[in-house]
């Protein structure tokens, strides 16, 4: 299940993300950016990278019920 | 554009048209596709080079430059402020021209450049690659290339698609915010730097002027520390504090991979440049020239394989690299790493020591020299650090 969400409307396709992602997981295109949810693998490197705190971790659902 | 070409280089950057006007110069037929709609937009980047490095790889157009820098001025975490000698001079540039002009130079020299080209993919066979596929203004293309060059940027992934790994560690990736800035008040010819844990951790914040009371005003910190706190809100911090009655033309993110280069320059006939290529000098996170030497290096090396019609006269380029730039990389990158775990009141501590020094020995050499002298505790760090391994 993805869990990386990239907020629309806020990101500057700067290519920082892409650069830290071990997998090929992102798509960058001039003004567009997606996530291959194929390939991720929900490892977070790209949201602790984002300068400008467009990407967002959302924890599993289940695991906060259970803490 | 045609369906095929000796060589195809991916990104219109310094490196990228840099490589394609010596390739063409050559004779070689080359094709540079950009993604975006314009070459040297936006400016994701401090804009600063040497002069010294600059002269040596392209003749310089006075319209480039937005300022000439004639100091640096270092400023330790609190506020001792070290004016190292530079023993040359720096510019500031106007990228928006100087890219468009390195992508005129290379269209000049027989290149063609085509933006609102996004390669999405390599076409490979048994035998290796031999093109790309693209979309190119939202119609979907294939080309056909002898030479494929991975120019994209830090963002790249040419050479992942070619079985490379470029992907930057988290530690070597400097994350940034940058800012246009009008109506400030500055010092023409000063570059300033900022250190410290609450400015810039594990990296720096510059204020570089361009001229007409504007600044390129920045803050690049390593993915470590953006984990607890992304470089924009450093960045904001300062120029409320620092720039209150200034005007912010432009914001923009941007990361630059400060990390040795790349193991792999050429696979087969996949060859990779720039930042891409994490050609950055890892101390600095300077990438414009050392780039444009990969561009330089790759595109000499690409027109003599074409001409004797032999690929492995490719490895020429990744020799010449390790051999000019590359060793050097190696060892800003173990300095930085060292320097990196400095605590802010070493760095105060090495800024006064510095101080103390006659101003014709504070050059950057003399400030390190300063710092292992002052800093015993550092000797032993240095020591870890270049000799007995990472």
């Amino acid at each position: 299940m993805l869990l990386i969400e990239i907020k629309p409307d806020t990101c500057d396709f700067c290519g920082c993300c892409v650069g830290v992602c071990p997998e090929d997981a992102i798509e960058l295109q001039e003004a567009r950016i997606s996530i291959i949810e194929e390939r991720c693998t929900n490892c977070a490197k790209c949201v602790w990278v984002c300068p400008f705190e467009v990407l967002l971790f959302n924890k599993p659902q289940k695991k906060k019920a259970e803490a | 554009m045609k369906q095929e070409y000796d060589v195809i280089v991916v990104g219109a950057g310094p490196a990228g048209s840099t490589c394609a006007r010596y390739a063409a110069a050559q004779g070689a037929s080359v094709v540079v596709l950009e993604k975006d709609r314009d070459v040297g937009m936006p400016v994701r980047c401090g804009e600063a080079v040497s002069n010294r490095s600059l002269e040596k790889i392209v003749d310089i157009d006075p319209r480039w430059i937005a300022a000439t820098i004639k100091r640096f001025r270092l400023v330790s975490p609190s506020g001792h402020i070290v004016e190292p000698d530079l023993g040359g001079h720096g510019y500031v540039l106007e990228r928006r021209l100087f890219d468009y002009d390195l992508a005129r130079l290379a269209v000049e020299a027989g290149a063609e450049v085509h933006t609102k080209s996004y390669v999405d993919g390599l076409l490979s066979g048994a035998d290796g690659c031999h093109g790309v596929t693209l979309s190119w203004k939202g119609e979907r293309r294939e080309i056909r290339g002898r030479i494929i060059v991975g120019a994209d940027g830090v963002e790249s992934r040419v050479g992942k698609w070619a079985g490379i790994d470029t992907t930057t560690h988290l530690r070597d990736m400097e994350t940034c915010a940058q800012m246009t800035l009008s109506n400030v008040d500055l010092e023409d010819d000063a570059c300033e730097f900022y250190f410290g844990n609450d400015t810039a951790p594990m990296g720096y914040l510059w204020v570089f002027p361009k001229g007409n009371g504007m600044a390129n005003v920045g803050v690049g910190i390593s993915g470590m520390a953006s984990k607890k706190r992304a470089a924009i809100r450093y960045l904001q911090d300062f120029v409320a504090r620092r720039f209150p009655g200034a005007g912010v033309l432009t914001t923009v993110a941007g990361g630059v991979p400060c990390a040795i280069t790349v193991d792999t320059l050429v696979k087969g006939n996949v060859l990779l440049i720039g930042d891409a290529a994490h050609q950055v000098n890892p101390m600095s996170g300077g990438g414009i020239t050392s780039g444009m030497f990969g561009g330089k290096m790759a595109g000499e090396a690409i027109a003599r394989a074409l001409q004797r019609d032999d690929l492995s006269l490719l490895q020429e380029y990744p020799r010449q690299w390790e051999k000019d730039i590359g060793a050097k990389h190696g060892t800003y990158h173990r300095m930085k790493s060292a320097v990196y775990k400095f605590p802010d009141e070493t760095l105060d501590d090495i800024a006064r020591s510095v101080l103390a020094l006659k101003p014709e020995k504070r050059t950057i050499w003399g400030v390190f020299r300063t710092a292992l002298r002052h800093q015993p505790a550092l000797v032993w760090e240095m020591v870890k650090v270049f000799g007995l391994g990472r």
